[in-house]
């Protein structure tokens, strides 16, 4: 195993779940009841010093019973070291903690994954809608289970017609 | 008349610390809410911020975007790799070069395919006068904003040369898809390597000019000087990164922390700054023009003279153009890797483009097949977003136009 991942897995045994390196990068898998205080390690232990906050992302995997993954990806730029930190969220409990405090970066990017994903964010300061209106009514667009048309809302709009303009 | 005097007085009197006041009525104060754009000369695109006022300080901002929102990470779930390509374009419309740059690197790292050397000279060459468009677009629209025209008309007279030879290239000016997976879409011809060299000697005593124009400048120094500054540990913590997080004084930049293309082979420094503040990222965006003009002289001389410019596994890139209508198994390749695209293995990456604006990342999940599963775009204008709150606060209203300038904002990149 990679010495991040395993420095991760003695630190926090109950947090971490699983730890993959491929094409160069390295991913680690961690309970989301651990994420908060893993992310804190992160930023502040030495040997880790991840203080630059590169994405936070999203992916759906409707057929599995943890449906929704958040990720994290920070850097290093003292140790030139990047972790991509996973964890899995069901769908009927999709809260995680926000990791705002930690890197204030991750705020609108955490915004844009509640926006197109609906995944929650505990104590972040501002979980509202970011890309989509305020008032979107068809859910979440990133979603596998939403069609690239779109759910029909857009048939409901005023249209000017343009025949009788002219 | 009367009355008017008297209120006059009134509030000239108010003072709500002098017990002797305190029967006056107490001056109104209140903050103001001013609604900035989506329609503004200065946002760069179609942005709202919504401003707190107090006076004319910026107490707090509510960035409102979303507008050029046309989900392209949801398309790309439903196209195959190669179809991807054309929509990175319209991402950072003034610098597509880059986005493709950034997009086929990601893909040849999925699929770990290796560019042939020819071929990474050239993307290397074209990636930097991409940089270098960039930087002028942004200096001229910058200046503008801030209130010197003049900057304006001689960068857009140097962009053109450069769309110009763009147009050459590949028959576009702005959404250019050059780049293939694997290599580029064709070589240079001998035209387009006189001109660029031309341009390389052209170029260099032309920054000196804008340089005239601004740096001895007294309203660009007082607007830009001390004007958004942020420190190092706080860039870093909001995800700031290219000219926005080397002007606060760190060298991070992905073009050398781990490096790509023919950028290993190149000796070039990456400028940084001291202040963190608008003039510094104004400075390194110059510097770096003169940088990527010797990045692009090194590549002229070192790039061989002959070879491929696409890698050849079959299985994933293109066949060559002439090939394709004359040869049926390339002709059959070509239609499989379009219809179907290429069986990409399962697994998950990232990878980061040193873009002019910052790291351009593409983080990509595959569980085989020829579409992605899902691709997320690390877009530097939308995390550069993300701190604008922090930094416009306590600054004047005309400041804002300043801050959001100097990230080198395009909404098309920072909406999707």
């Amino acid at each position: 195993m990679h010495p991040l991942a395993e420095t991760i897995q003695v630190r926090f045994p109950d947090g971490f779940v699983s730890a993959q390196e491929w094409r160069g990068d390295l991913a680690v898998t961690v309970k989301r009841e651990a994420l908060h205080a893993i992310g804190r390690f992160l930023k502040d232990d030495p040997a880790m010093a991840c203080d630059y906050m590169v994405l936070v992302s999203s992916v759906d995997w409707p057929d599995e019973e943890e449906r929704f993954e958040v990720v994290y990806e920070v850097y290093s730029i003292r140790h030139r070291h990047r972790i991509r930190v996973k964890t899995r969220v069901p769908e009927h409990d999709c809260y995680v903690d926000s990791l705002t405090d930690i890197w204030p970066g991750a705020d609108f990017m955490e915004r844009e994954v509640f926006d197109m994903m609906g995944i929650r964010f505990n104590n972040h300061p501002d979980m509202r809608r970011i890309l989509m209106p305020d008032d979107f009514p068809e859910g979440y667009p990133l979603r596998k289970d939403f069609p690239l048309q779109g759910k029909g809302w857009r048939d409901t709009f005023d249209f000017l017609n343009e025949g009788a303009a002219s | 008349m009367a009355h008017l005097e008297d209120q006059r007085e009134t509030i000239y009197k108010v003072d709500p610390a002098n017990p002797e006041t305190k029967d006056l009525p107490i001056l109104r104060t209140e903050e103001l809410l001013l609604n900035m754009g989506p329609q503004h000369p200065a946002t760069h695109g179609v942005l709202k911020v919504i401003l707190d006022l107090e006076g004319e300080r910026i107490t707090k901002s509510t960035v409102v975007m979303g507008f050029l929102h046309r989900g392209v990470e949801k398309l790309a779930e439903y196209g195959t790799y190669h179809q991807f390509i054309p929509h990175t374009d319209r991402l950072d419309y003034v610098c597509a070069m880059y986005n493709n740059f950034a997009y086929c690197r990601a893909v040849e790292k999925l699929m770990n395919v290796t560019v042939p050397e020819r071929a990474e000279y050239l993307r290397t060459i074209v990636a930097e006068v991409q940089r270098i468009i960039g930087h002028l677009f942004w200096l001229g629209t910058q200046a503008l904003d801030i209130g010197a025209m003049t900057v304006f008309f001689y960068t857009f007279r140097d962009r053109e040369i450069l769309l110009d030879w763009f147009d050459e290239l590949c028959g576009a000016r702005l959404t250019t898809s050059w780049y293939r997976i694997g290599g580029v879409e064709r070589d240079f011809t001998d035209s387009l390597e006189t001109k660029i060299r031309d341009f390389l000697a052209y170029f260099p005593p032309k920054i000196d000019e804008y340089v005239v124009f601004l740096e001895k400048n007294r309203i660009w120094l007082a607007r830009t000087v001390g004007v958004a500054v942020i420190s190092a540990e706080d860039a870093l913590g909001y995800g700031l990164s290219g000219p926005t997080l080397r002007g606060s004084g760190v060298d991070y930049d992905l073009r050398k922390y781990e490096s790509y293309g023919a950028y290993p082979k190149c000796e070039f420094s990456v400028p940084v700054g001291k202040n963190g503040d608008t003039y510094d990222r104004y400075w390194i965006r110059i510097e770096e023009m003169r940088e990527s003009i010797k990045i692009i002289q090194q590549c002229m001389d070192q790039m061989p003279e002959e070879g491929p410019v696409m890698a050849d596994v079959p299985s994933v890139t293109l066949p060559p153009k002439n090939r394709v209508f004359t040869n049926l198994e390339s002709m059959i390749q070509q239609f499989k890797l379009f219809s179907q695209g290429f069986d990409a293995p399962p697994g998950e990456i990232y990878c980061g483009t040193e873009a002019h604006k910052g790291e351009l990342g593409f983080y990509i999940v595959s569980t085989g097949g020829g579409k992605p599963y899902r691709l997320k775009i690390r877009s530097p204008s939308f995390i550069h977003m993300g701190a604008f709150d922090y930094m416009a606060k306590g600054y004047m209203i005309a400041d804002a136009v300043t801050i959001f300038g100097s990230y080198d904002i395009v909404m098309g990149e920072c909406d999707r």
